[in-house]
Order: structure tokens, then sequence, then C-alpha cells
């Protein structure tokens, strides 16, 4: 079947901006899309907000809208480009949403846009509880029993009709509260009772509780014509009770049977027939461990999580071959492009074992819950590829970087009850948990009772601890231990996991296996276990094989680029952006073979055919040394990874690895604080007063001398908190004698906190000796909020002339001197007529795809010259007559118990960026794309104001007036709104929770009544320990799980009031119309 | 990865060393000679191993699943097969693929070289007659109806008998050599021709026997991997080995005449040559759409249907398990 002949132009829907649940999947699947679509000459014209991905690169989509992904943004994009059809399926929950509305609305029809793929019709079958129901018990699909009850007496009746136990689930409940898993009635009693009371509208749903079940998961691809596959299965290894994105997968499924496989398989097929699903979906089933009862549970009607991993574990391209589904193609008609030959009409074989883990950044939230349910709570996650399930498992632990080099734990004294409950009880550490237990004596079954985990696994996670201890007995590695060494080698044990089971040096136990042959292979990943010959360069390393998959060249020009690895708070799709435009870059400038090393299952990068060649691979010293020894490159690039990319370089460098970039004497110079601050005495540039100190009393004095607040740096954390403002001496003390060590080994670093400053930017390409400076980035909060939680602004608006000179020359200079090779960033505090340092990063930055999208450069284009030794005129900043906003994007409502509030920790896990024709108006755009509903002035909304002083209540009673006068009611805790009464506001008075009378400030946010909260915390008091303010606390916190927008910081409050009170309308213009007025 | 079980136990394999491409094999164990209510066991596609040999990357010694009596290793031991592992499976694989499948031994304590010459005084796999040792040797009757199947028996898996069962009928399972009259004398309502191990082309017998039942047996007819051949060549058409057969639970056919797609279970080193077909009464049916090799005939105006593939499944997946209501609708119309 040929393509559909009318779509001459096609509209696709990103993600926005990266939140937990939903993150760079979509940058993958929505790039994969807009690729299919453009092969066909069809004009792509793209709606996202979020300026980190690749596919909001100009030269991606044929016009990119930098817009809120919302249905009256999109309405106003079909209204100018007048596309033929939309793709819904490719920018998670948002697209669909967006579309659902675009629909509902009659703008779909009004225009004659066509929705490609899975319809609207399908799209509600999938997400209607009762309609789902219906569908599947129509087509004899088994789904399993649930209603929902308004008191005890009913909830027992259906109690009994499903069978205990029974899950409770609380409808629109209050901080998690009230649900769980009863057994008997009396349990039943009690948590019903709990629920109603928590629920707002006394409402819960009685479903049949199957937490022991196994989940496994089925991508599934259909054609128009009713031709289908499923592409690949998986399985979570913690089964029903933990949420997938949550939980640790494995592809293909290892503990179930033909039977039960292909049972599985055909009920996938008939479910996403029976939803007349086109394109790809991925179904949910829940399996008895015991018998061969099972139900399917949900299916997602679009590319998912799930679907990007399954799309990496297989070699399939499902969101290419989706977008080709969805513009008519049938499935035999579209070649696999692994081969060339056979068609994606097929099911994939794989001969190799896929583990997925999630990374999780709990601890940077402070006290939060870190039990794994059912809600998501990670923020990343890697992907590992293995001739075993030990080999795949142990790597991906590596992959996470949070210091582990395999699967490894110790008891810690834990005594044996308390084990049994962290088995019982899992949480992101439940892998090593279980590794405990096992050292702690505990039988496989024992662990299987606990935590309801199937055998298989907690045997393999018992071989691996077996091998560890057998290695622990050898003395000195010599002849008799080369088959032990090679069987750890097969299951997976790190070089520097065996050095320091032994306490020896990595490269000891490298040089003892190199000379005894025992050396890894690298396997080509080709969708069908070597059956047909593979064009693909999609590789990976194992120690199951005796040969390697490929040749390796030697005539070409090589150079390896490490990516960013996981993505996690603080390096996320951006530095997937910078390592692709890097490879991209390089390639334009003579190097022959580009070759990726990448372990993320989320992003573009990790497409084999982006690249030369794709290692999906550990990023760690051995592996790198591993593959750089077989490659024999011309040089790796470590500067555009983000930091597990960075922090290789200097150990790559002394291993006699080509390092393109820096020098690693000056990577120090800059890196080294010490070294930093004389380079920048020498250079007669500004720092704040800072020191190092080895004991806490010296820090104390330091502190007293420069005088608080200052900022604390320890070099060793016992938390997740690595830095922390103190504002008076108990503080420091406090933090420091809690929260870190200070010892000789482990010096702690004390600055001074300018109060009232502005936070600077600069982004920057050097070649050694001449500077590109791509743009000078402005914060629009003051200086102590993390500058990945910053609201940034290109070009900066406060600076003066005599500012902006300054940080040019500074930023130049300081280039020079460290002779910088490649990208860097340079921060700074700008307080009157004063500029200073704070550091200096070489190495690509956050905000670069920002910078290049904005200005209509590519700092990467500069940045491949400057490596590959090409010299680069210097430039200054580019003028543009336009203004780039960016705002983060925060995931509190996903962690249970996250405050809401800024400080020096980054806890924002996205972005979103808008141009504007000024300032304002790229400032609400951003801001409506993280999602500030209450932007669209409409007259009546409501905004709470809760102000902590009344000093801080007459700085933004301006900006009170002004949303009074804007038409928003305002709602104010008794003391505010007392405050503002007295000089003539017209608010109104909510009461405290603690209060407990109505009208309450929670009964109006439960009930979504509340559009927007104004919380002004005082800092002081913030930066303490307990929680002063349980209040407040709760307002914000409730606030988020509700959806409801936080305003904490006075500056950014002050500009959006300004800002709406000045932009009438928006101007709906394409990223390459901005660009091309610069022409 | 799934369907060890069934897979060395399928008839087909008799006489060869099976390789699995997956490298973890054994994970769920090996369950119960259980036995089902028309005494076929459960979970076997035949009453033995049937392979010579296995070869796996790793196998799973300590197995998993509530249907598991005893790992693969015990089951191999206890059927006298045996098993390799530690082998890079993949680069065999390309091995294969590249110089097409082959005669193989496993060594154990010798010197390589003695394989090689334990290899050059066996018989070659295309000379033996597997069907010989694997079909029944006098009939069986499974199931009760009021219409009767005579399934001839070259190597038949179980699953193709409970498809039949299942769907009503009796069953009458007779040697691959019965004769044309003795397979009359029972009155089908239909025949079945299963699958079996090896080249079409030595069952000189079968093939004549066929050609007479063809000839005067006007009711419905269904042809399986091997029984499929069969057809083929008791209809003057041809077959050939393939370089390297089809041997998995993932491959991609068309039915020509609906344009419909499925994924089949195939187990075949041989295959009808389609330009064979085009002098008979036949229709290719179903393409391989990898390869386009045929992978089903039908007859142009007689009820004769034919598949290359397993659509009995076990292992695999059930897409086809539409052709044994197909042949059952033509039975009992």
């Amino acid at each position: 079947m040929p393509k559909y002949d009318f779509i001459k132009k096609a509209l696709v829907i990103g993600s926005g901006p990266i939140q937990i649940s939903m993150a760079g999947e979509f940058d993958y699947s929505g790039t994969q899309a807009i690729k299919a679509l453009k092969e066909e000459g069809i004009e792509t014209v793209l709606v996202n907000s979020n300026i980190a991905t690749i596919q909001t690169d100009p030269k991606m989509a044929d016009k990119v809208y930098l817009l809120p992904t919302t249905a009256e943004f999109v309405e106003r994009v079909i209204e100018r480009e007048r596309p033929d059809g939309i793709l819904l399926g490719f920018g998670g929950q948002t697209a669909l949403n967006c579309g659902f509305e675009l629909y509902n609305k009659g703008v779909l029809e009004k225009y004659g846009v066509k929705v490609l793929g899975t319809t609207v019709e399908s799209i509600n079958i999938t997400s209607d509880r009762q309609l789902f129901r219906k569908t599947m018990e129509e087509n004899g699909i088994p789904v399993l029993r649930s209603e929902a009850v308004t008191n005890v007496e009913d909830a027992l009746k259906v109690a009994d009709r499903i069978g205990y136990p029974v899950i409770v689930r609380v409808a629109y409940n209050l901080g998690g509260r009230g649900g769980g898993v009863a057994y008997n009635q009396i349990e039943l009693d009690e948590i019903v009772s709990k629920g109603i009371a928590n629920s707002f509208i006394g409402q819960v749903l009685i479903e049949e509780y199957i937490g022991t079940y196994k989940q496994i998961e089925y991508e599934v691809v259909r054609d128009y014509y009713d031709n289908a596959v499923t592409v690949c299965n998986m399985e979570n290894i913690l089964g029903m009770r933990v949420h997938t994105g949550d939980n640790f997968v494995v592809s293909p499924s290892q503990t179930i049977t033909n039977e039960e496989y292909h049972m599985l398989r055909d009920a996938s097929i008939k479910a996403t027939r029976a939803c007349k699903i086109v394109g790809e979906c991925n179904v949910q089933l829940a399996l008895d461990p015991k018998s061969q009862k099972y139900y399917v549970i949900e299916i997602n009607p679009r590319l998912s999580r799930s679907s990007a991993l399954a799309s990496k574990a297989t070699g399939y391209p499902l969101a290419y071959i989706a977008a080709k589904l969805a513009i008519g193609y049938s499935l035999p008609e579209i070649l696999n492009k692994v081969t060339n030959v056979t068609s994606s009409f097929f099911e994939p074989a794989l001969d190799y074992v896929v583990v997925k883990v999630p990374r999780w950044d709990l601890a940077k939230f402070g006290q939060v819950d870190r039990r794994l349910r059912t809600q998501m709570k990670s923020v990343g996650e890697v992907m590992a590829i293995g001739r075993n399930f030990e080999e795949a498992l142990q790597k991906a632990m590596r992959m996470l970087d949070v210091g582990l080099d395999g699967l490894t734990a110790e008891v810690e004294g834990e005594s044996v009850e308390e084990i049994e409950n962290m088995l019982a009880m899992p949480t992101d550490n439940i892998l090593l948990h279980i590794v405990k237990a096992l050292k702690a004596g505990f039988t496989v079954e024992k662990i299987c009772q606990l935590t309801w985990i199937d055998r298989w696994f907690i045997e393999k996670i018992k071989n691996i601890v077996e091998v560890e201890k057998k290695i622990k007995e050898i003395n000195e590695l010599d002849e008799r231990y080369v088959e032990l060494i090679r069987y750890a080698k097969k299951v997976g044990f790190s070089d520097s996991q065996i050095a320091r089971i032994l306490n020896a040096n990595e490269f000891y136990v490298r040089e003892f296996r190199k000379k005894h042959g025992i050396v890894p292979v690298v396997k080509q990943v080709d969708t069908l276990a070597a059956e047909w010959p593979a064009k693909t360069n999609y590789l990976y390393v194992t120690y199951g094989g005796v040969k390697d998959d490929i040749e390796f060249s030697s005539d070409k020009k090589k150079v390896i680029v490490l990516g960013a690895g996981t993505y996690r708070i603080g390096s996320s799709v951006e530095f997937d952006w910078s390592t692709m435009n890097l490879v991209w870059a390089l390639k334009n400038y003579g190097v022959e073979e580009t070759i990726v090393i990448n372990c993320n299952p989320e992003t573009v990068s990790t497409d084999y055919d982006m690249s030369d060649k794709l290692y999906f691979e550990e990023i760690t010293l051995e592996r790198v040394l591993d593959i750089y020894e077989k490659e024999n490159p011309h040089g790796i690039v470590t500067c555009v990874g983000g930091q597990t990319a960075n922090n290789l370089a200097p150990k790559l460098a002394k291993a006699g690895v080509r390092i393109l970039g820096t020098k690693g004497e000056d990577v120090d110079r800059a890196e080294d604080r010490v070294k930093f601050s004389s380079l920048l005495d020498n250079l007669n540039i500004p720092q704040p007063p800072w020191a190092k100190f080895t004991s806490i009393e010296e820090a104390k004095r330091f502190a007293e001398k420069i005088g608080y607040p200052v900022i604390v740096r320890p070099s060793y954390v016992l938390g997740g908190t690595v830095m922390k403002v103190a504002w008076n001496q108990w503080q420091l003390e406090e933090f420091l004698k809690r929260a870190a060590k200070v010892s000789k080994e482990y010096p702690v670093t004390v600055s001074k906190f300018i109060r009232g400053a502005m936070e600077v930017e600069v982004d920057g390409v050097c070649d050694g000796e001449h500077v590109v400076i791509g743009a000078i980035i402005e914060h629009l909060e003051p200086a102590g909020i993390h500058s990945g939680d910053a609201t940034m602004i290109i070009p900066a608006q406060r600076l003066t002339r005599h500012h902006i000179e300054k940080i040019k020359d500074y930023s130049r200079r300081i280039a020079r001197e460290l002779r910088i090779v490649g990208p860097f960033n340079i921060q700074y505090l700008v307080k009157g007529l004063e500029v200073s340092v704070i550091e200096c990063n070489l190495r690509s930055s956050r905000s670069m795809p920002f910078v290049s999208k904005v200005k209509g450069i590519n700092l990467m284009d500069y940045a491949a010259r400057a490596l590959l030794g090409i010299k680069i005129e210097d430039a200054d900043e580019k003028f543009v007559p336009h203004v780039g906003v960016k705002t983060p994007q925060f995931s509190f409502m996903q962690v249970d118990g996250a405050d809401p509030i800024l400080g020096v920790e980054m806890k924002s896990t996205g972005e979103a960026a808008c141009l504007g024709e000024n300032f304002y108006e790229a400032l609400l755009l951003a801001y409506t794309a993280v999602g500030l509903r209450a932007i669209k002035q409409n007259p009546g909304g409501n905004i709470f104001v809760s102000v902590g002083n009344d000093a801080e209540r007459e700085a933004i009673e301006p900006l009170i007036r002004q949303l009074l006068w804007l038409g928003f009611n305002i709602y104010c805790t008794p003391g505010t709104a007392k405050y503002y009464n007295s000089r003539g506001l017209n608010v109104k008075t909510l009461y405290k929770v603690s209060e407990k009378v109505e009208p309450n400030v929670l009964s109006y946010i439960i009930g979504r009544r509340l559009d927007l909260i104004i919380n002004i915390p005082e800092t002081e008091k913030l930066e303490s320990f307990q929680s002063v303010l349980d209040d407040e606390y709760a307002i914000r916190r409730k606030s988020v799980e509700m959806g409801i927008p936080v305003i904490t910081v006075p500056r950014v409050l002050e500009e959006i009031v300004k800002g709406m009170r000045r932009v009438r309308e928006f101007n709906i213009k394409s990223l390459q119309e901005y660009h091309g007025n610069l022409r | 990865m799934v369907g060890y079980p069934q897979s060395l136990t399928d008839p087909s394999y008799r006489g060869q060393i099976l390789m699995f491409t997956y490298p973890l094999i054994g994970n769920y164990g090996i369950p119960d000679k259980v036995v089902d209510e028309n005494g076929i066991p459960v979970y076997f596609e035949s009453s033995q191993v049937q392979v010579q040999g296995v070869i796996v990357y790793e196998h799973c010694e300590k197995p998993s699943h509530w249907t598991s009596i005893k790992s693969l290793h015990e089951w191999l031991y206890e059927e006298g097969v045996p098993g390799v592992y530690d082998v890079d499976t993949r680069s065999l694989t390309q091995k294969i693929r590249v110089k097409g499948v082959m005669m193989g031994a496993i060594v154990v304590d010798e010197e390589p070289e003695k394989g090689f010459e334990l290899l050059s005084k066996s018989r070659k796999y295309g000379e033996i007659n597997f069907v010989e040792q694997v079909s029944v040797k006098e009939k069986k009757v499974y199931g009760k109806g009021d219409k009767t199947i005579v399934l001839i028996d070259y190597g038949a898996k179980y699953n193709i008998i409970r498809n039949l069962v299942r769907r009503g009928f009796k069953v009458i399972c007779v040697p691959y050599n019965c004769h044309a009259d003795e397979i009359l004398g029972y009155n089908p309502d239909g025949i079945v021709l299963s699958n079996g191990p090896g080249d079409p082309k030595i069952l000189n017998e079968s093939i004549r026997e066929l050609e007479k039942l063809l000839e005067v047996f006007e009711k419905p007819i269904l042809g399986i991997c091997l029984g499929n051949q069969l057809i083929a060549l008791a209809s003057r058409g041809d077959t050939y080995k393939l370089k390297f057969g089809h041997r998995g639970q993932n491959k991609p056919v068309i039915d020509l005449n609906t344009g419909q797609c499925y994924i089949v279970s195939e187990n075949h080193g041989y295959a009808i040559n389609s330009n064979s077909i085009e002098g008979t009464e036949f229709n290719v049916w179903f393409k391989n759409i990898d390869d386009g090799t045929v992978e089903g005939i039908r007859h142009k105006s007689r009820p004769i249907i034919s598949v290359q593939f397993h659509p009995e499944a076990y292992p695999g997946p059930y897409d086809t398990m539409f052709i044994f209501e197909h042949f059952a609708k033509m039975v009992n119309c």
C-alpha cells in the first residue's frame, strides 16, 4: 500500500519540558518521526517548548515552534500552517491530551487536519476505564475487576465479590494517606474508613490486588491493514507492585514459558486490534506466578518510555516505523533497516539480555519517601546489554554513575529484622538490599518470600555474591585464578570491582587478565540473532564470546565521543543535544568515522543510525579503554557529555589516551579551587572571598570574619546535600556535623554568599587562543538559586555596558589563560558595578542548546573545529532582535514529601524556553510552557498569597495591587490578609491548614479552586534543618500534588505581573523565522 | 528463549544438533510428563528428546517455574542426549549463515582433529531416513467424534493431534508408509500430512502412496511442513534444500490472496520450488516475506491446503491457528 497522497504537511506535537515520567524518550521518538516524514517529502511542523532537545533543532523539522504544547497555542499554529495531518503519538501524554482537546474543541475538523495513526476514538478507548473494560471483555480479554464505592458497607460487598486481598485506591487523596492493601474485612473496614475521609470526593476504588503478579509488557506495532507484530517483550523484576518506570526491567522476559509467552503475546495483539491502534502501543499485562491466570492492565496508545527501551533493546526503530505506518504504509512494505533485505514485518530475535535500571535522585529532595510503589519517582535510566543476566545487571549498576563498581553491598550492622523490612518494602536500593540479605545468610526462598521477586533473579544475584566471595579468598593473582577471573568477567565483574575486593589497583587486574587472554569481544545488535548479515554498527562489548563481529579499520580518521549516560537532576537531554551536534559537526570537518559511547535508552544519540558507530556501553575507564584499544581512534571527546564523561578525562589521559580538548593540566587549573583562585588573582579578576578548611573550628572563624551568610561545600557528604547556605554559626556547625565529614582528607570550602547579587553566565568556545562568546545569560532569580533552577534570559536585560564589557573581557582572558580548547561556561556574580567569577567549567553546559537556538548559531560547530585543531575566529556575542527565556520544570508532584522550594541545590528535572519579540512575551510563553495557568489572565482567577513577614509583604504590595487590578481574586492567610486589608487592598481570608477552620486554604487547594500560589518564605529559616514552617510546607506540598503552580521568588512574581500587564497578544513565529530575521 | 521443551522434542529435529541463538536456555526448567485425557503429554511435542545434541551459551542450573520439576541438564542427562555450553553461539551462527547447515560433532576430551575424523566416517544427514525412526510403528487413535481424520505421521508434533482432537475429530494416526488403501479403508473425512525430519525426496514410498491418495480422495487434505513438501512432490512439483533453513518462532509470511501477514513458527531445511508449482494444479498460497520462498500452496479446485510453517505453534506464535479452523470447516461442510 502506498502512503497517503494527500499528506503534504504534517504537524508533530512534542512532549514539552522533561518531567519525571515524561523524559528524553520523547526526543528520541519525535526526532525519528520527523526523520521518517521528511524522507517522504512531507513538510514537517513541530510544536515543542523543550529547547534542549534535538528535535527542536532548526535543521530537523521544517518549522519549529518553541511554544507551549497546549491546545490554545497548537490551534494557532494549525491556523497559521494549515497542516494536512497531525501526529499525536510521539510526544507522550502531553501530545495525546493536547490532541484530545483539539479534537473535542472541533479544531481538527475546522481546519481539516487528519489525525495520523491511532485515532482519537481509539485513544479514548484506552484512557476511559469503563470503555476499555467493556472493549476488552467484548473481545474475550481478561481485565481486572474493580468498583468505586463511597461507604464501608459497599466496600465490604465489593471485596467479597472480588476476593481478598484487595487494593484500596483513594480518589483525590491527601498526601498518599488512606490507601493500602487489605487482606481481610477488618483491615478493609479500617482502610476504607480512612480512605473515604481522606478523599476529596469521598470515594475509593476497590480493586483486586495483584501485587505478587509478574508484570510483563509487549510492544505491538500494527498498520492500517491489520498486520500486527510484537516487537519486544519485557519483564519487570519487581512485578506488579512497582511502576514499570521505577522497575528493573529485563528483555526478553526470563521466567515465563512458551505457553505463557504466546498466550500474553496473543492477548496483546488482540487488545491492540480491539482498540484499533495504528502505529505503536505498549500493552501491560499481569501474570499469576503460580498459574496461567492473567489480565491486561492497560494499553498506552503511543510511543512511551517502554517503547524507547524496546527500540534500543531490539534495534527495531519503533518510532520511525510508527510514523511510516501513520502515513499509510503497511508493515511488510517497510524495509528492516538493519539488513536492508528483510521487511519490518518480523519479530526481532535477541541473542543477548537487556537490563534496564532506573536512576533515582531522591536524596536531592531531602526527607522523602523512598519506597517504590505505583507512582514513578526515577529521573533517568540506563540500559545494559550482556550475554547473560549477571553481566548485564552489573554493567547497569556501574552505568548508574552512583559510585558502584558492580552489584555490591555489605551488611552494615543491620539486624535480621531490619533487613527483612528492607526486603519487604522495596526502595530504590532493593537490589543492594538483596545482596546484603544474601551476605547476612538469608536463603533464596526467604528473599523470594519477602520481595515477591521470582527466584530466578535471586539465584542470579546469589551467583554474583558467590563469585565475589571466591575472589575475596585470593591473595595474589596468579595462574591458579585465571579461570575464576575469566568467569568473573563473564558475570560482569569490572576490573575495578575485582581490584577493590583484592585491595589492589584496577590496572593490576587489567594487566593480569590481558596477559591471560581474558579480553572482551564486540558484538552487534542486529534484530535477528545473526541469522542475516547485518548492516548495523550498533555494538556492545561482552565477555560472552570469543570473536568480534566486526573488523576494525585503521585507515579512517575516527573520533570517539562520550555521551552523557543516565539522565539525572543536573544532566539531561541538553547533553544529548551537545553530543549529537558535536558528532554531526565533526563529520563536517573531516572526521570519517564518528563513534558514540552511551548507555541511556532515552536518547537520540543511542539511535544506531545517528553516528557511524554506536557502542551501547558503560562510560567507565575500563570500557572506554577496551573500545579505544580496539578502535585506535584519532582521539576521544569528553567535554560534551556532562559530568560523567568529563570526570573520566583525567583518568583516560593518565592511561595514555589521546583526548581532544583542553590539556589535562589546564583542566586541573580550572577544577582545582586553589589553583583557579590564584589564576584569577594573577589575572586581577575578582572572586568572592573563600577558603578551604580541614576543621569545623577554622571554618567557623573564617565565616565570622567574612560575615554570614556563607556557602558551605564539604568534599565528603553523608546525605545528598553537597552545598548549603549557612545564615549563622549554628547552621554552619549543624550542617558540618550532621551531614558532612571534615578532615585533612576531606576539607570543606567556605565562601561568601553575596546577597541580592545577580547571576550571569557566559557560554562560549575557545580554540586555545581565539574565543567565541556565544551569549551572556542573565538569571532572573537573585544569586543563591542553582543555575539549573534559574530562569535564564538572552540577551541580558539589566546589565549595563560596563558589566558586559567586563564580563566579555574576563571571559576572554580566562579562556586564553587556561588555553581552553572546546566549549566552556563561566559563572559570574554581579552586584553594583562589581563583577566577580564563581566558577569555570571546561565542557559544554546545560544552556548551550538554548544559547545556540536563540542566537541562531551552533556552539558545537565551533567546538568541533576547536577540538580538531581548526582555527576559529574571535567573535563577540551576536546581536539578535528577539529575546529568549528559559524556565525550569519541576517534578515535585511525583516525589512524595518533596518541598518545592529553591536553593543552591538543583531540583528541576527539565526546562522550557520560548522566544518573543520582547522579554515579557518570551517570559510569559516560557512560564506557560511549564504550567503556569494563571497567565491566561482569566478574570476571576484565584491566587493565594502567603508571605512570611511584613517587610516582604510590603515589598510585594504593588504586585498584589496590580494582580487585583488585572481582575484576580486574592486570598491570603489571616496574617497576610490583615496586613493587606489594613492597606486598603481587597483580599479575602483563608484559614491556615493548622487552624482547621473553613474557609481553609487546604480545602481550596484540594478543590483546585486556586490557580496560583504565591508563597514567599523567609529565606533564613528555610535554610535551617527543621521544617520550621510546617504550615507553609503543607500548602506548597499540597499545591504541587494538586498541580497548582507555586511561585516562591519575588523577582519572578514581579516580572510575570509586569508581563501580564504589558503583553496583549502572543506572536506565533517559528524558530526559522526568528533566525531569518538575523540575516 | 522460550519453547525449548517443545523444540527439543520436535521429531523434525531428529538427527540434528540444535543450537540456540538465545544465550540463556532452561530458565523455566522442565515440566513433568503429565498427560491429558487423550493420553498426550501436556508439555512436550513427542515422547522423548529428539535432537542428537544441544549447544547453548548458558544453561540454567537453578530454574524457576511452578511447572518445573528438573533442570535442562538433568533432563538431557536422563534422556541420554549430550549438550555443550559456554560456546560463542553467535559466531557459530554466523558461520552457519555463511557456509550453510553442516555436519557437526560434539567432542569431549579429544584433539579436535579426531572429531573431524569421526565426522568424515559418519553417514550424512541427507542420506538417513529419519522419518522411519520417528513415525509411529502402528496406528493410534486419539479423541472421539463423528468425523474421522487420518493423520499420516512423518514425525508429527503432538500439538497437531491436540488441535484436531480439540475441534471434535477422531484422529487415526498412521505410520508414514501406510498404504493408500489402508488409509481409505478408515473412510476418513479428511487427511492431515504431518511435519517430519529430513529430505522429502528420500521418502519414495510415501510419495507413491500419496500420489494414489491424491488421485482418489476428494475430501479435504491438510499438509504441514514435510507434509506440504510431499504434496508438492506427489503433484509433480519439486523441492530443494535451503542454504540455511528457516528455524525459529519469528518468521514472517504473507497470504497472497488477502495480503494479510502473519508471524509463524518454522523448522524446515527444504522448500518447495516456486517455479515447479506453475505446471501443477496448485497455486502458491503463502510466501515468506523476507526471502520469497513458498510457504504454502492451495489446490485450484479441490479442498487441498498445505503450509510450510507450523500452524500448531508449540513453540511459537498462534497467528495461524486459523488454518486448523479453516480445515475443520472444510471437513464439516
